[in-house]
């Protein structure tokens, strides 16, 4: 299983020497990656399908509790085999559809990255292994939707859908991590038995929440999904394989995995069936008022996801049956339209339905897949389409909540849309006649029709024989997600009841609906007219103030003003030091008990605060720093007395280092200046009173703690017998806190490049401002 | 400002400064002392040179960019962190040589470390002093 992960990863790597060589015919050999990973996971189908559970483990960050655990379940199963099946099509596909593109090598290298980000994401057993995929798959198909990198469209797309997509990882990362914290596991098996402990838990509420939000960027639920038809900049088999089967179902995975954890709660399933059920009708009317073929389909799809949502949140058997049904019906239909979307697109140049017409006639096959892909998608009898359609209504006719009634009209008002809807994309293209210049069309490559036909039959096929792709694929899917053994009964004909009444009903008036809808420009364009009420707006006018709120922010504490970032700091560390001092408790300042003034300490007093003097008053520079480096040189001095060589040794080569850099920089400085007005020489006059007056207090309070000497008499104990070191100070420095010198060091050399960079820098006159 | 006292004196200052900065970083150790000071020091000791004979003229003694002393020391640094792993230890474990040395004590990974750190801060201090007084407007 490990390796079905890696592989992808590795691929994708090959592309970076190796990437030119792809770009001939050899490029058939990268289709073998999801063929391979396909076969495999049918291989373990029948073994899985009576109940197994392969589970393997390697050991990858053990202390911090992340292994690459993987699992292979029903649910796991279901993904895997999607993934990679569609995968396949998609490759074929992809090579004929981007031949000769300059960057064709890319596109598989990124192609190859998320095919084995979604594959890691749905057998991870581990929620945070989970979520490292879940960011991958996110990164990769910003990658993939921006493929296009000339168009700033596209480009703009790909950030948004980033940027949504991104966000809700933050919170789920947030969500996984206090999920963790509660059970006690990173372990989805293990979470799944303390499911009591969860859902009874003071912080079921924020998880969940924090959970929900990164579901629904991420399966663009409302009011999240305006970054699905902005996607759709992306190439087709992009498109396809993004929407229908992987990366929007990602946020479906998500709750269905841990609907046996969190779910079965009134939060859990209310928050799921509103916003799924708002979702679902909001996007399936949106989609009636599309032209754009791939715009049908994005809202078509987030209409999906919102049933799907819908169905977990319902969260009866029958719902979970139906949803596990309904993602491979809408993932074999979807690819398969997309896959047509772009084959016109390649052939007619436009994917406007307005203007399409009478395509059967030079596309033929795939004018078949169209009409097939359609009739599941419409969910006519004898198509797999029809047992999803039927599994809904199943579920909403027998919810066990007061409202089933409001419930099922929901999901017959939105089937009815997404049936006319498939009709517009699967049969609008190709009925009626052929304007003339659609007839030199050819049919295009073999590669390019056979995916899409093959996807479409298949959801005929798999409508033919219910039981047995229900037993194989679903039923385990649904122990997994429902947590107990739940008998599917899938069959072609249910006899006469309410649910078949509904099915003929939500077909003849989704027929109606398509008969009568005309694809209009201008109903696109009183879209428009609501364009200042919708989340996308709301979305980039917070975009702005972001922006807007930055700008202001760094004007103001990173001006560029020395002055200004020590005023910052020294500000920041009195409050700091204030706040701590109050919390502190009572401030006892009391002076019975220090030691006596020798003769020495004031001496070195009268020096300093002559030497402070010097400097507030003098008129030169040199005398500044000279008496600067007379403070440095008394502080020194201090820690002579008080036995500490180290550190006075230290202080005394840094002082006479500073002293040297200061007459350095002298010479290139303008004359000396006070630009400072009185008030604000009055204001860091009390900064300055403050900052000492501060320190003093917590000089004062620390000399009536009691003393904590643990730490130093462990370094104290050891330094010798583990290290080998009589010096302690040093010992610490190159042994028992090495590493922080070691990077320590860096640092320094770091702050020396760029000194040596920025004073060697030589622009050119057309590069200086 | 070339001042012929200064010049004289730097001559032994220079070789004494030097000698008394490997002191430091060698005694580390056992006594006061180590890397960070004795990189100092002798930093201290090349500026004192160049200023009573002119930065060209250290550099010139120094024969290459005080720059290229940094990766030096920043590699020393690094191996002796990761010495012990080619042993089979966690890293920034002390090894040590067997047997007692004259002067120095006993030399394991922790001295190389104090050297590298001796060389980066000689590296760094020269680097940001010499590239200032280099640069002329």
């Amino acid at each position: 299983m490990l390796l079905t992960v890696l592989a992808g990863l590795i691929v994708a790597i090959f592309f970076v020497p190796f990437g030119k060589t792809f770009k001939s015919g050899l490029s058939i050999v990268l289709t073998a990656l999801p063929i391979g990973i396909f076969s495999y996971y049918l291989t373990h189908l029948p073994s899985i399908s009576l109940g197994k559970e392969i589970f393997q483990s390697t050991s990858w960050v053990p202390s911090l509790g992340i292994n690459l655990d993987f699992r292979l379940d029903g649910l796991s199963l279901l993904f895997a085999l999607l993934i990679s099946g569609i995968g396949i099509a998609v490759y074929f596909y992809a090579r004929t559809y981007l031949k000769g593109h300059a960057y064709f090598d890319r596109f598989f290298a990124y192609l190859s990255l998320f095919m084995a980000a979604m594959l890691g994401m749905v057998l991870a057993d581990n929620i945070l292994l989970l979520f490292i995929f879940w960011e991958l798959t996110s990164i990769s198909s910003f990658f993939l939707i921006g493929f296009n990198n000339t168009s700033p469209d596209s480009r703009k797309s790909a950030l948004t859908a980033l940027s949504v997509t991104g966000l809700g990882g933050f919170f789920l990362l947030a969500g996984l991590i206090l999920l963790g914290d509660v059970a006690g596991t990173y372990n989805i098996s293990a979470l799944i038995h303390a499911r009591g402990l969860i859902v009874n838990h003071g912080q079921y509420p924020l998880i969940l929440t924090l959970l929900f939000i990164g579901a629904f960027t991420k399966s663009a639920q409302f009011p999240f999904h305006f970054w699905l038809p902005g996607a759709m900049k992306a190439p087709t088999p992009v498109s396809a394989y993004l929407h229908s089967a992987t990366m929007v179902k990602a946020g479906i995975y998500l709750l269905a995995r841990f609907n046996p954890i969190l779910g079965g709660t009134n939060a859990w399933s209310y928050t799921l069936m509103i916003v799924g059920g708002f979702t679902m009708l909001y996007a399936a009317i949106h989609a009636l008022l599309r032209t754009d073929l791939k715009s049908i389909l994005a809202y078509s799809t987030i209409s999906a996801l919102g049933i799907l949502t819908f169905l977990i949140g319902l969260g009866t058997a029958d719902a979970i049956i139906a949803a596990s049904v309904f993602i491979l019906v809408h993932a074999l239909y979807k690819a398969s339209l997309f896959l047509i979307t772009g084959i016109i697109d390649h052939a007619a140049h436009t994917r406007d339905i307005s203007l399409l017409s009478g395509l059967r006639k030079v596309l033929l096959p795939v004018a078949i897949a169209g009409f097939l892909a359609a009739c599941s998608s419409a969910g006519l009898p004898f198509t797999f389409g029809f047992i999803g359609k039927d599994l809904i209504y199943e579920a909403t006719l027998h919810a066990n909540s007061s409202w089933k009634l409001g419930l099922t009209t929901l999901a017959v008002l939105t089937n009815i849309c997404l049936v006319a809807a498939g009709f517009m994309a699967g049969i609008k293209p190709f009925t009626g006649s052929l304007p003339i210049h659609y007839q030199t069309i050819r049919l295009p490559y073999i590669s390019m029709w056979l995916p899409p036909l093959t996807l479409a039959v298949l959801g005929v096929l798999f409508g033919l024989m219910p039981d047995t792709v229900g037993n194989l694929f679903a039923e385990k899917a649904v122990l997994a997600m429902l947590g107990t053994e739940t008998k599917l009964n899938l069959k072609i004909w249910h006899g006469f009841n309410t649910v078949l009444l509904l099915s003929l009903l939500t077909i003849v008036t989704g027929a109606v609906l398509y008969r009568f809808n005309k694809p209009i420009k201008g109903k696109t364009l009183w879209l428009l007219k609501f364009k200042n009420f919708s989340p996308e707006f709301i979305f980039k006018k917070i975009t702005v103030t972001v922006f807007k709120f930055s700008e202001w922010y760094t004007q103001k504490f990173h001006n560029g003003y020395l002055r200004s970032y020590h005023l910052q700091i020294i500000l920041f560390a009195e409050a700091l030091l204030a706040y701590k001092l109050w919390l502190s408790g009572p401030i006892d300042i009391n002076f019975y008990g220090l030691a006596m003034l020798s003769v020495y300490e004031v001496a070195i007093a009268i020096l300093l605060i002559g030497a402070l003097i010097i400097i507030l008053t003098t008129r030169t520079r040199l005398t500044a720093v000279v008496s600067m480096s007379v403070i440095g040189y008394c502080i020194c001095l201090m820690f002579v007395f008080y036995s500490a060589p180290d550190l006075a040794m230290t202080q005394f080569t840094i002082d006479t280092l500073t002293t040297v850099l200061f007459v350095l920089v002298l010479y290139k400085l303008p004359p000396f200046l006070n630009l400072g007005t009185k008030k604000e020489r009055y204001r860091d006059m009390a900064i300055a009173l403050g900052f000492g007056l501060i320190l003093c207090m917590v000089a004062l309070q620390v000399h009536h703690e009691p003393i904590e000497t643990a730490t130093s008499d462990f370094y104290g104990d050891y330094a010798y017998t583990e290290a080998k070191g009589k010096n302690v100070v040093n010992v610490i420095l190159v042994d028992f806190r090495g590493m922080d010198t070691l990077f320590e060091t860096v640092a320094l050399s770091i702050a020396a490049i760029g000194v040596y960079n920025l004073l060697r820098l030589r622009l050119k006159p057309t590069e200086k401002e | 400002m070339r001042s012929s006292i200064l010049q004289t004196a730097t001559r032994y200052l220079l070789p004494i400064l030097l000698l008394f900065s490997i002191f430091l970083l060698l005694r580390g150790h056992y006594y006061p002392g180590g890397g960070f000071v004795g990189g100092l020091v002798a930093s201290i000791a090349f500026v004192l040179h160049s200023f009573a004979n002119g930065t060209d003229a250290t550099m010139k003694l120094l024969g290459r960019k005080p720059l290229s002393l940094i990766p030096i020391g920043l590699a020393i640094a690094t191996l002796s962190v990761l010495m012990p792993v080619i042993f089979g230890l966690p890293p920034m474990t002390g090894l040590w040589l067997k047997g007692n040395f004259p002067i120095v004590g006993s030399i394991g990974t922790a001295l190389t470390f104090d050297l590298g750190v001796y060389l980066v801060v000689i590296g760094v201090v020269l680097t940001i002093l010499f590239t200032i007084s280099l640069t002329d407007d």
